[in-house]
């Protein structure tokens, strides 16, 4: 229990409905718990609330009823303990690749000085493998040098939390599957603990160490919460092999297709999303791989 | 690019000399058809019809009067060069005066919806007046020729630079401003590092539309309040019926418009960036 990060209790975003017309509920019910050092994945529809959510973590949207609670205290507004990613990277287009950086890392260490801001920004630069574009543009860099920009200033102000809203989203496949690698690299190195957004159900199980799958709009809950336990580290040409990877992708896939959108999902959900391995869930199962250890058990019990 | 340039620069040439030619072409003093009559020859030769001088009368003034711009021989006889600075300092101290006001108030409207809708009416209103229909009531305020000038100014080159600022600073993107609460920084320090260079393109185009309208209406204030300046230059020739000093002032007032348009737009091309 000493090892939870986050933890978020019966969260819900409700949109009063104009006149005579019924409430918009984007989602509710959601609970959801993150360890230290732990990659969380959630997947879903449009229209589910997942970026709802994100923003609700970072501080920069506020839920209508529940409460989001981190290192024992409750969330309220933004934070430097919590980095967020954009999808449209959100560079400031008028600083260099360097300066973009020094601004996260002055913002967190005001007392450092200019040499110690500008090696720490430089490390985390090159560790995403800018260490050669540092005085250009963001308009003179492509799209996935700049989520790399956007992602080395998130690292580089060392959050507690990192939350990613479908950071790589639009990227090609190639740039994102270098990136992707990147992450992977980064994140083996710092621990860094990370909720990230994502619509690519190859991308979640490469990264994540649960993946939370949501239920269809509106009202949405998270219904399903899969335990990924691929042994870490992983690698985008070797995960494919593994014996368990198309169990996962086939359970993940058959959901967001074939269930998200079933009503007795969501009253099943109504407490806590129920904790799956999909390794374990079909009789007809390969090997089940539980024994890696750095995946840390999900503490929720389902109730199905 | 370059021989596109040189071609540009052929073709401006090219139009100015066809352009200079005719109209000294058509200017030439008619042949007198007889041999001037002894009073003729007594008033000087002056032909009894007005007409605008040729270019040439205008070089030759302007050669003269540019390469010793700064005399100054008596309140009706001043350079070129003195009078110009008269405009000059009136304009920018105006001008200067309008942006320590409008940029720090563009950026409380722009960043306030309600400070918007409380002082919207009052711009709307304020802003279509003509800056010369204050100049009345500015004399009996202020009581000084000199300051209601740039008074005149000052109220004439607020209006683009405050609504620009404010135009600017309210279009601020979300996710920049996002990022700005992420870091955790002062109300302060997101105005000057986030929402300061992100206006600033918007802000410089405010402050060269106004230093444009400043300058236009230096002339006509000058014109209202005599004494010195460029504005005063033009009338005060115009009633000397010396068209020639008329005409070359035409062109410095040009001239120094165009010199304050580039150099906004140095600055202007300094604070710019590309998305």
């Amino acid at each position: 229990m000493s090892n939870r990060l986050v933890t978020v209790e019966g969260l819900s975003k409700v949109y009063p409905g104009k006149k005579n017309a019924p409430d918009s509920i984007i989602f509710e019910g959601v609970n959801l718990a993150i360890n230290k050092g732990e990659f969380v994945c959630i997947i879903g529809h449009s229209g589910c609330g997942k970026s709802t959510i994100l923003n609700v973590l970072a501080g920069l949207d506020d839920a209508t009823s529940g409460a989001v609670i981190m290192d024992g205290q409750e969330v309220v507004g933004p934070s430097l303990d919590r980095g967020v990613v954009f999808q449209n990277y959100s560079l400031l287009p008028w600083l260099t690749t360097l300066q973009n950086v020094v601004f996260g890392v002055r913002a967190r260490w005001p007392r450092w000085s200019k040499a110690k801001i500008q090696a720490h920004a430089k490390h985390y630069l090159s560790m995403v493998g800018l260490g050669e574009a540092l005085d250009r543009k963001p308009s003179e860099l492509s799209g996935g040098m700049r989520q790399r920009v956007s992602i080395a200033r998130a690292f580089a102000t060392e959050p507690k939390l990192l939350l990613l809203d479908e950071p790589f989203g639009a990227l090609d496949a190639l740039t994102r599957g270098n990136i992707q690698d990147e992450l992977v690299k980064i994140c083996a190195e710092t621990e860094q603990t990370v909720f990230m957004i994502t619509h690519d159900v190859d991308e979640a199980i490469l990264l994540a160490d649960r993946i939370l799958l949501m239920t269809n709009g509106p009202n949405a809950r998270i219904a399903e919460d899969i335990q990924i336990k691929i042994p870490k580290p992983r690698d985008r040409a070797q995960i494919v092999e593994d014996e368990g990877y198309y169990t996962i992708r086939n359970y993940l896939v058959n959901f967001l297709v074939k269930r998200s959108g079933d009503p007795a999902l969501k009253d099943a959900a109504h407490k806590a999303p129920k904790v799956v391995d999909p390794l374990n869930f079909k009789p007809v199962a390969s090997k089940p791989t539980a024994q890696n250890s750095n995946v840390q058990p999900m503490t929720f019990t389902a109730k199905a | 690019m370059a021989s596109l340039n040189i071609k540009a620069v052929i073709l401006s040439l090219l139009i100015f000399s066809v352009l200079v030619g005719l109209w000294e072409l058509t200017h030439q003093s008619p042949e007198a058809e007889e041999a001037l009559s002894e009073f003729e020859l007594l008033m000087g030769g002056a032909d009894q019809e007005a007409r605008v001088p040729p270019p040439s009368a205008v070089a030759t003034l302007a050669w003269s009067e540019l390469s010793n711009p700064f005399y100054d021989a008596g309140p009706n006889d001043k350079g070129i060069g003195i009078q110009l600075a008269y405009s000059l300092y009136r304009v920018l101290t105006g001008y200067f005066l309008a942006a320590l006001i409008a940029i720090p108030l563009g950026f409380v409207i722009g960043m306030s919806p309600l400070m918007y809708r409380a002082l919207n009416p009052f711009i709307q209103v304020l802003r279509p007046i003509s800056p010369l229909a204050w100049m009345p009531l500015a004399l009996f305020i202020i009581k000084d020729s000199e300051q209601s000038a740039i008074f005149v100014i000052f109220i004439c080159s607020i209006w683009p630079m405050l609504i620009n600022t404010a135009f600017g600073v309210a279009g601020v993107r979300n996710d920049w401003v996002n990022v700005a609460k992420t870091h955790e920084l002062s109300a302060l320090r997101t105005a000057f590092t986030v929402i300061l260079p992100a206006a600033a393109p918007t802000i410089l185009t405010g402050m060269r539309i106004s230093i444009g309208i400043a300058w236009l209406v230096i002339v006509a204030a000058e014109m209202l309040v005599g004494g010195t300046g460029i504005g005063y230059y033009v009338w005060n020739e115009w009633n000397n019926l010396d068209l020639s000093s008329v005409i070359f002032s035409i062109i410095m007032i040009g001239v120094i418009g165009m010199l304050l348009d580039l150099a906004l737009n140095a600055c202007a091309r300094f604070v710019s960036y590309n998305e």
